[in-house]
């Protein structure tokens, strides 16, 4: 299996940690990955703001960039799985918007996008093309007793047009790998809710209270940490922790894994391999536990 | 056939201090909506049980409620398609004040609404000898947003709506965007500027729960993009969100010298999205940014450069022909 890894932009900078678990996680299951080193943001949804065609035409590119080596895409990032698949979809729905797409792409960097490639997120790829079954062969370290709640991120299940997620108001991808390591997941209500990054800059209080409800639900339903296939829900559940515990008057102490973080540490990793003490929220005692146990 | 398990919520405020579920069974007909099985319970099982419904045809919207968690049209959903292991859980719509079990006070929705000046302002200042017409080109413009119904299911699941009330909601910016984009209204700049407050456009976080919920082709989410890229195109960019926006074309096209080179320099997006003069909110970010350097998460402080970073620096030189290429 070789996919093109399209890193996104939060994986080469405030979140290199994303980075490092999923080439390791990638390696000891055997995934071959080719960092795609020039493809360009996504545009995260602002760019597709300020300029709809221009941000078509720059995923348009980053397809074609893997369409040239032959490969498909692998994401690890659940915002530029969402947005990716958006300009796809858009394309695949109306040629005619394709056309034009295609046309500026071509007047502008000689590249054109022939529909070929498929994108999806790692946590697709284990599911749907790895199997979770090879998956459990490969641990080396079960993470028993660890309670994990899962927290999609919104551009994996929504609008449900533009997702490949399957039942998408009922996901069970996350639930299944956390079981699939040996760890128990958790139930809560705020799972599938927006942790409120996007409007960190316009309204910091509203993205914090979000992410602090999640992690409250979290709490409340016995989980020792979250895990998330979205750096964008990371950091603001992570770097803004502590703001949101002063906030809320609270203390959460809840670490936030990035999704190939939890395969990696079920594959054998330590923490420091996987830069866990970049966290601003390191990892608790329980996690401590169950990974030195 | 087998009886289908319906979970309703019921609530009486003369009797009851919180919402509670109760069970009712019923064998689902072959072809029957939500509404046709909620008024089977009322007429045959429990004559007290209270929601709102009328045109049974999906255009009154009505009857929204929660289904399963999320809000739809009881009159537009298939009961088959409902059921989750024999059972179906009904319950009031979200963000809104309960009156009696599945109905809710729509107050502060319409409200939201008028907010916006859901009315068409036209230029006092023409003779206007008859009526406005409007292209084809131009209604298809606003064509989505007047499908809107008025269901409130947008509202009902909207994320931002569950941390504050103050915020102008899906429906009315969707609303908005239908004015903001009318080719007969005269207002545009003073909508967009009223709408680019806080509480407005800006504060959607894009949980694109609206756009899923919604019932006809309004697709909240979508018009509030529409009317962010109005805003941008009209350049009313002095706030954090437009600005957070300018961040991003400033740094991925690389058109600010030295910010960027086809990624985003996440080092420059907070301090340009606060505006480089606005002392308090340099000093809101100042927090995170210390926790960040102290664990060695700061981003480096060069910008990436991807490789090929020419072939998208000559997209964005382009950027207003883009722009135009994509109104016709």
């Amino acid at each position: 299996m070789k996919y093109a890894l399209y890193t996104g932009c939060v994986a080469k900078g405030a979140g290199r940690e994303l980075m490092s678990a999923t080439v390791y996680a990638a390696e000891r299951l055997g995934i071959q990955i080719r960092e795609m080193k020039d493809a360009s943001c996504c545009g995260a949804g602002a760019i597709q703001e300020d300029n709809p065609l221009l941000a078509d035409a720059l995923n348009a590119r980053t397809f074609s960039l893997a369409e040239e080596q032959g490969l498909d895409i692998m994401t690890i990032c659940g915002t530029c799985q969402g947005v990716m698949r958006t300009a796809q979809i858009k394309m695949e729905h109306n040629p005619a918007h394709k056309e034009r797409v295609n046309a500026a792409l071509k007047r502008d960097s000689g590249r054109e996008y022939q529909g070929k490639v498929k994108v999806k997120h790692f946590y697709q790829i284990v599911e749907e093309d790895y199997g979770l079954e090879n998956l459990v062969k490969r641990v080396t370290r079960k993470l028993t007793g660890l309670k994990v709640a899962p927290f999609y991120g919104c551009y994996v299940l929504r609008p449900h047009e533009y997702s490949d997620t399957k039942v998408p108001d009922r996901p069970d991808y996350l639930e299944k790998l956390i079981a699939a390591v040996g760890a128990t997941p958790v139930d809560y209500a705020e799972k599938q809710k927006c942790c409120g990054f996007p409007i960190l800059m316009p309204n910091k209080a509203n993205a914090l209270q979000l992410s602090g409800n999640a992690m409250i639900g979290a709490l409340k339903a016995g989980a020792d940490v979250i895990v998330t296939p979205c750096p964008l829900c990371h950091l603001n559940m992570d770097s803004y922790q502590p703001e949101i515990e002063e906030m809320l008057d609270r203390k959460i102490n809840m670490p936030v894994l990035h999704y190939p973080q939890l395969i990696a540490l079920a594959l054998g990793a330590n923490l420091d391999e996987l830069k866990m003490n970049t966290h601003v929220v390191l990892p608790n005692e329980k996690l401590l536990e169950v990974v030195n146990r | 056939m087998a009886k289908t398990k319906f979970l309703v919520s019921r609530y009486d405020a003369a009797r009851d201090t919180k919402p509670y579920l109760q069970e009712f069974r019923l064998e689902i007909p072959q072809g029957a909506t939500l509404l046709d099985c909620i008024n089977l319970i009322k007429w045959t099982q429990d004559g007290t049980l209270t929601y709102r419904m009328s045109c049974r045809s999906a255009i009154c919207g009505s009857c929204s409620m929660k289904v399963n968690g999320h809000a739809r049209l009881a009159c537009k959903t298939q009961a088959a398609d409902v059921v989750i292991d024999g059972a179906v859980t009904i319950e009031p719509m979200g963000n809104l004040p309960l009156i009696r079990d599945l109905a809710v006070d729509l107050e502060p929705f319409f409200d939201s609404i008028d907010r916006v000046k859901p009315y068409l302002v036209p230029d006092e200042s023409r003779q206007w000898k008859r009526e406005m017409l409007q292209s084809h080109d131009d209604y298809r413009k606003i064509e989505d947003a007047s499908t809107c119904i008025m269901c409130a299911s947008c509202w009902s699941d909207c994320n931002v709506l569950e941390v504050d009330p103050r915020f102008l909601g899906p429906a009315a910016l969707a609303k908005a965007q239908r004015f903001v984009h009318d080719s007969r209204d005269s207002d545009t700049i003073g909508r967009i500027e009223f709408l680019s407050r806080v509480t407005g456009m800006w504060d959607c976080t894009h949980c694109a729960e609206c756009a899923t919920r919604c019932p006809t082709d309004a697709k909240p989410l979508f018009r509030i993009k529409e009317l962010r890229t109005a805003a941008m195109t009209h350049k009313i960019t002095n706030n954090n969100g437009a600005r957070h926006v300018l961040a991003f074309r400033e740094s991925v096209g690389g058109t600010v010298p030295g910010i960027g080179g086809g990624m985003l320099n996440e080092n420059y997006i907070p301090v340009r999205s606060v505006g480089f003069f606005n002392l308090d909110g340099i000093l809101s970010i100042i927090p995170v940014g210390v926790r960040m350097i102290i664990r060695g998460k700061n981003p480096p402080i060069l910008p990436h450069i991807i490789d090929k970073f020419g072939e998208v620096r000559a997209m964005f030189r382009r950027f207003n022909d883009y722009r135009k290429e994509y109104r016709k």
